[in-house]
Order: structure tokens, then C-alpha cells, then sequence
């Protein structure tokens, strides 16, 4: 066994210094390389950050929203339906929310405006997200005029900005007190946006779902998980997508690298024939080549990777976000937390190592196959 | 069909996989057709020059194939939230008739190709290509296989419907009863834990009189061959439920996630490399006669069975660890 170690160690020795001798050659592999494993490293990891992202956010989600759905499309739920729900066995407590969506002409974006039941706010005062406040220079104490559903403009005092953390949830949120916001959204009373669920067991989540759309058939109810399976579906298809539209570009390196394993020069001719002609097998030759392929993978999949590394959580995904984020005027500023996994390091190195290593496996046949004899004679 | 960047890689993979065997079965024909170890002829040198492409494509395939096989657990693990009823791999692979199916093909395959590795090594070891004919029959019965493997991915991955919700149809689309079957049936504990000792300390046994007298070498094998699927057993009737420390819980799939220090993959690794080594020197008895092997393969056996005993012993002691460890009793 110490033999056999021995032997290869000879054969990386020699198989590196041989890579360094070509430079130029062996550098626009590797740069090439890298940059596909970068590209597609990126995209893995910022679709899987944001997946988990997602999935933090939804831990805190309601189990059940139930929403009614009139002429197919989503409308405001009765507040009898409550009473009705709560009937049903097993739902511990079922609360009405009341939310909307504001469109500030001004400054072109689109806010979320909920009724506050966490923070306590005074009458007449709001409670906003960063987003908002960095937009509109609004902060603590200021007042900030929104104009409501008759037209009329209204004056709200800011008691409180939102904290930070919460950024990707929070970014252009508004909180308002109900009584103002059913004046506000011209939302009448005896009416709610939707109702959310608190289960006593989730193994029943379904079986109390069949039991709401029994009892009211124009409701629709959404389990917690529906959503998070939807995300997750989400996004795996925007990262799949972006690969698919990719490995044309994958495809070209792989005749590249076809193309610089199997045309080689009569320099690298000549040495392949000398070391055969001094008692190499072709299979050290193999190996040799074994060795070269691996050099320059796993080279440029750990440059690649760390490069995305930093691009994903350091820069936060600056090439590509507007892409894969979605669309919205009010951006939140956030940093991804970083999540890697080892099946998403598996994943990259089957797009990009194997398909290298799979294309190289004949041209280096070829080349250890060479006739040591026909080589020296030219 | 899922767009999800695993199970495209993992399709890529097979494809490029499916391709390469399938040219090297084609050379193998024209091998068992023209070989002539006497000729001098042009065709013959090219065919000795083919054998080594060949071997090399076997050897990355064993490597990818590896690989892709814990990729596919986890893939499949990953995707168990998309479906209603799945907790984890268990339920993915039951969403649709190919995935065990092709779970266990990954596996015959992985076995087969290492056992034609082995050959192929004891038949480099002697100067006049003693086993080809033999070798290249045995690729034509692995090809075959390997395709239906490819074929079968392809189909799991594409016939599968991601549960989600519609736009605005507003329809509960689960209903619960889909039965997904999110546990394994598991054969009972104490019966399993005794066929689990008496297989180890037999293979044990065999393998170490094969190291010292030579002798038994077939039984090895064998005893290898079974316990391969005696621990696989094993695993689902009562090794999981120790590390897992649950009396109910007998995925054998969750052991590679990090809850459980991915105990999974040492204890997966060396189960596969215990039965192809183990089965390897079986398969190389009948070959101990032919002339220009029988100064090599002795050794070679003998390092083949030394591999397998210590791949066995590494296996046994991490799943007996938590058997014996944990204050989590079955009984």
C-alpha cells in the first residue's frame, strides 16, 4: 500500500509541475471554470438562502388563514363566519385581520397597512416600516398624510418606526388602529380581510380545512404548510429555470474543455511519448491526466464557491437579485443569512465537475494511448 | 416534473453516465467478437488500447455513481415538503411507482459495477488478458441495467406533481387519505438483532480463516452478499430507532441528516465497501486455477477480504454504539 501512495505522490508532483509549465493554457481553463462555478454556485445559494428565509418567516405564520372567495376571486370575509369556525372542534381561537394594500402616487410604491394588535398606538398615529421611513424622510413624532378611500386626505403621527430585523417583512408595512382603518379603507364594519386559525393539533390542519369549506362553502381555507410548499416550489423553479437558461453556458465550456483536452500541442505530444519511451504505462498516463483534471476542478469549484459565497451573503446577490427577488419599488435592504448545505455542494459539483470530468475521460485516453514510436519519429 | 437544481443535476449526471456505458458496451461487443490475444493485427492493438478507455469509464462511473447515490437520498429528502403526507425521503420515493425502484438499481449497480472493477484489476494483473471474454460478458449484463437506471430517474422525476396551491380556485386540494406511506413496515427487533449478530460474527469468522488459510473464500463471499442485506434490515428494524432514540421512527434516511451528525454516510460508505470487496473475493475463487493469476491473485484476495472485514467492523461497531450506548431501550 505505502508503494502505491508513494507512486501517485510522484505522479502529482510531476502532474503539477507540468500544469505550471503551460500557464497561459491551463489559466484560461481555470478562469473559465471558475467563473461557470461561480455563476451557477450563486444562483444555488441565493435561491436556497431565500428559501430558508421564507420558511423562518412563515414558522410564525397562523396554521389556517380562511379567506372567502366571491365570483372566484378573494373578497371579505363576514365576521359570523368566525363564530361559525370557532364551533368547529379543535380550533382553539380564530381572530379577524384586517389588511390592505395602499398605493402612494407620489413616490410610486405600494404599502401594506394592517390593523395593530401587538403595539398599542394612541388615535391618530401609525406605527411604519423602514422601507417607508427611508423613502418618505419620515421618522418618529413627524406627520405624514395618506389619502383614503373618499378621496379626502388624513394626517397620521408616527409613533414608531419599525425595527430592522424584520426588514423582509416589514420594509413597507403600516399598522393603524381598526376603527381608523375601517374609516381609512372604507371597509364596513361586520367585515374582515381574513381569519386566522390557532389548532390544537396540527395533524388535524386538513380534516378541520375539509370541515370550514363544508360548513361555508364560499370560504377558502390555507394551511401553513400549503404555503410553505408553494414557496418552496417557488423558488427551486426560479433557481431550475436560471440553470436551464445557464447550461448553454455550461454546454460551451464543456467543448472548451473538450476542446482544450483533445487538441493537444506537439510540445505536450512530444512529452507524453518521451515518458512512455522511458518506461511510463499508459495507465500512469491516465493517471497523470486523472490527476491534471482533478488539479483544475477542484481548483476552480472551491475558487468558484467561495466567490459566490461572498457574492450571495456579502454583497447580497448584487449581480442578480432584481431577478430572482421579484419586483417592488420598496426594496428591503437585507443580508441573507448564510445556509449551505452539503447537498447543494453535491448539486454544483454534478453540474459542473462531472460534465468536465465525463468530457475529458477520451481525449485523455487519446492522448495516453499515443504511440511513443510515431511521436519521436515526427 | 419539479424544475429543481438538484434533480437536474442528478438527470444531467445519468444521462452523460447512461451515454459513456453505453459507448464502452459497444467497444465490449466488438471485444467478445474480435479478440485474439495471438494476433498481431492492427484491430487487436486498438482493441488492448480500448480496454484501457473502458476501465477508466467504469472506474469514474463507480466514482459519480457514489456520489449520485447519496445526492438522490438527499434530493428526494429535500423534497419530501412538497409533498402532503411526506415526512422525508421515506414518502418522496413513494409519491410515484419508480422511485424505490430506482433507489434500489443505484444500489445493484453500485455493487455490480464494483465487482467488475475487481475483475477487471485481477485481469490487468496478468499479462495475457486471462478474464476479458469474461469481463466484457459482464458489462453487456451491467449496461442493461445501468440504462434501466437512467430510464427509471428520468420517469420518477418527471411523473412528479408538486402538491401547491392554485392561484385562485381556492381549492383544498389534499385530502388527507392519499396514503403516503411515511413509515416502512420493519421486520421484528429481537429476531432481527440475532440474525444481525450471528450474520456479522459469521462473516467475521469466514473472513478471517480466508486471510489466514486461504480457505472458505466462496462462503466469505456469500456471507458478505447476505449480510449486505441483513444490516439494510437491520438498519430499518432497529439500528435507526437507536439513533434516533424514537421507538417508531425507521427511516433509514434521516440517519444522513444533520440532526444525526450524518452518522449515516460513514455507516452507509462502509456497508457498500464490505459487500463489494467481501463479494469481489468470492468472485475471484474460480479464477485462482488460471496460470498466469495464480501468483497474484492470492494476495489480492487477501487484501480485498482484509478491506472488507475492516469495513464491517467499522459498520458494526457504528451501529451497535447506539444500541449498546444510549440509555433508549427497545424492550
Amino acid at each position: 500500500m505505502p508503494h502505491t501512495i508513494e507512486k501517485q505522490r510522484h505522479i502529482i508532483d510531476f502532474t503539477l509541475a507540468s500544469l505550471l509549465r503551460r500557464r497561459g493554457k491551463n489559466g484560461a481553463l481555470f478562469t473559465v471554470y471558475t467563473l461557470i462555478v461561480f455563476i451557477l454556485a450563486s444562483v444555488m445559494f441565493f435561491t436556497y438562502a431565500l428559501k430558508e428565509e421564507a420558511a423562518q418567516v412563515l414558522k410564525g405564520a397562523p396554521e389556517i388563514v380562511v379567506q372567502r372567495s366571491l365570483q372566484g376571486r378573494y373578497a371579505p370575509i363576514p365576521l359570523e363566519y368566525a363564530a361559525k369556525i370557532r364551533g368547529i372542534r379543535g380550533v382553539m381561537a380564530v381572530r379577524p385581520r384586517l389588511w390592505g394594500y395602499y398605493y402612494d402616487s407620489v413616490f410610486l410604491a405600494n404599502y401594506t397597512i394592517m390593523t395593530a394588535e401587538s403595539i398599542p398606538l394612541p388615535p391618530g398615529s401609525i406605527a411604519i416600516g423602514h422601507g417607508i421611513s427611508r423613502m418618505r424622510r419620515a421618522y418618529e413624532g413627524d406627520t405624514i398624510s395618506f389619502t383614503g378611500v373618499d378621496g379626502k386626505a388624513r394626517n397620521f403621527t408616527i409613533a414608531k418606526i419599525l425595527p430592522q430585523e424584520s426588514q423582509l417583512l416589514s420594509a413597507d408595512l403600516i399598522l393603524m388602529n381598526e376603527d381608523e382603518y375601517r374609516e381609512f379603507s372604507g371597509l364596513p364594519p361586520g367585515l374582515a380581510s381574513d381569519l386566522t386559525l390557532k389548532v390544537r393539533n396540527p395533524k388535524e390542519l386538513t380534516t378541520i380545512a375539509e370541515k370550514i369549506v363544508k360548513a361555508l362553502p364560499d370560504s377558502r381555507p390555507i394551511i401553513r404548510n400549503e404555503i410553505l410548499r408553494t414557496y418552496d416550489a417557488l423558488f427551486s423553479w426560479r433557481g431550475g429555470l436560471l440553470i436551464i437558461i445557464m447550461s448553454a453556458a455550461v454546454l460551451a465550456f464543456v467543448i472548451f474543455a473538450w476542446d482544450k483536452a483533445s487538441g493537444l500541442s506537439a510540445e505536450e505530444k512530444k512529452e507524453i511519448g518521451i515518458l512512455k519511451a522511458v518506461g511510463w504505462e499508459t495507465s500512469d498516463i491516465l493517471f497523470m491526466k486523472f490527476w491534471e483534471g482533478m488539479t483544475v476542478s477542484l481548483t476552480s469549484f472551491l475558487a468558484g464557491t467561495i466567490l459566490a459565497y461572498g457574492h450571495i451573503f456579502f454583497t447580497s446577490a448584487a449581480l442578480f437579485a432584481p431577478v430572482l427577488k421579484g419586483w417592488s419599488v420598496l426594496y428591503p435592504v437585507f443580508r441573507l443569512t448564510p445556509f449551505i448545505n452539503p447537498g447543494q455542494i453535491a448539486t454544483l459539483f454534478f453540474l459542473t465537475v462531472v460534465p468536465y470530468t465525463v468530457t475529458t475521460i477520451i481525449p485523455s485516453w487519446r492522448a495516453a494511448t499515443i504511440d511513443p514510436d510515431s511521436v519521436l519519429r515526427s | 416534473m419539479i424544475l429543481n437544481p438538484s434533480i437536474l443535476a442528478l438527470l444531467i449526471s445519468s444521462l452523460l453516465i447512461a451515454f459513456m456505458v453505453l459507448y464502452s458496451a459497444l467497444y465490449g461487443a466488438q471485444i467478445l467478437r474480435r479478440w485474439d490475444i495471438t494476433s498481431g493485427s492492427e484491430l487487436q492493438l486498438s482493441l488492448e488500447r480500448k480496454t484501457y478507455l473502458i476501465s477508466t469509464i467504469l472506474s469514474y462511473f463507480l466514482g459519480i455513481q457514489l456520489i449520485s447515490l447519496f445526492l438522490f437520498i438527499f434530493t428526494v429528502d429535500s423534497l419530501s415538503p412538497l409533498f402532503v403526507g411526506a415526512m422525508c425521503a421515506v414518502g418522496t420515493l413513494t409519491v410515484n411507482g419508480f422511485g424505490y425502484p430506482t433507489l434500489l438499481l443505484k444500489l445493484v449497480n453500485f455493487i455490480l459495477a464494483g465487482l467488475w472493477l475487481i475483475i477487471n484489476h485481477a485481469d490487468n494483473a496478468g499479462y495475457d488478458y486471462p478474464l476479458i471474454r469474461k469481463k466484457y460478458l459482464f458489462l453487456m449484463m451491467l449496461t442493461p441495467l445501468i440504462l434501466a437506471e437512467s430510464t427509471l430517474e428520468l420517469f420518477y422525476f418527471l411523473e412528479m406533481k408538486p402538491d401547491i396551491i392554485t392561484s385562485c380556485c381556492g381549492s383544498l386540494f389534499s385530502p388527507a387519505s392519499r396514503g403516503i406511506a411515511s413509515e416502512i413496515a420493519a421486520a421484528p427487533v429481537i429476531p432481527m438483532k440475532i440474525i444481525f449478530a450471528v450474520t456479522m460474527g459469521l462473516t467475521t469468522l469466514s473472513g478471517t480463516i480466508f486471510i489466514l488459510k486461504q480457505r472458505l473464500g466462496a462462503l466469505f463471499a456469500t456471507l458478505s452478499g447476505s449480510a449486505f442485506i441483513v444490516s439494510l434490515v437491520s438498519l430499518v428494524s432497529f439500528i435507526c430507532l437507536y439513533i434516533y432514540e424514537m421507538p417508531s421512527h425507521h427511516c433509514p434516511f434521516c440517519i444522513l441528516q444533520r440532526e444525526y451528525h450524518y452518522i449515516g454516510y460513514p455507516l452507509y460508505a462502509c456497508l457498500l465497501l464490505g459487500s463489494v470487496t467481501g463479494m469481489g473475493v468470492g468472485v475471484l475463487v474460480p479464477f485462482r486455477k488460471i496460470p498466469s493469476l495464480s501468483a497474484t491473485l492470492p494476495g489480492f484476495q487477501r487484501r480485498l477480504a482484509l478491506t472488507s472485514l475492516i469495513s464491517w467492523l467499522i459498520f458494526t461497531i457504528l451501529a451497535l454504539r447506539p444500541v449498546i450506548f444510549t440509555t433508549f431501550r427497545l424492550e
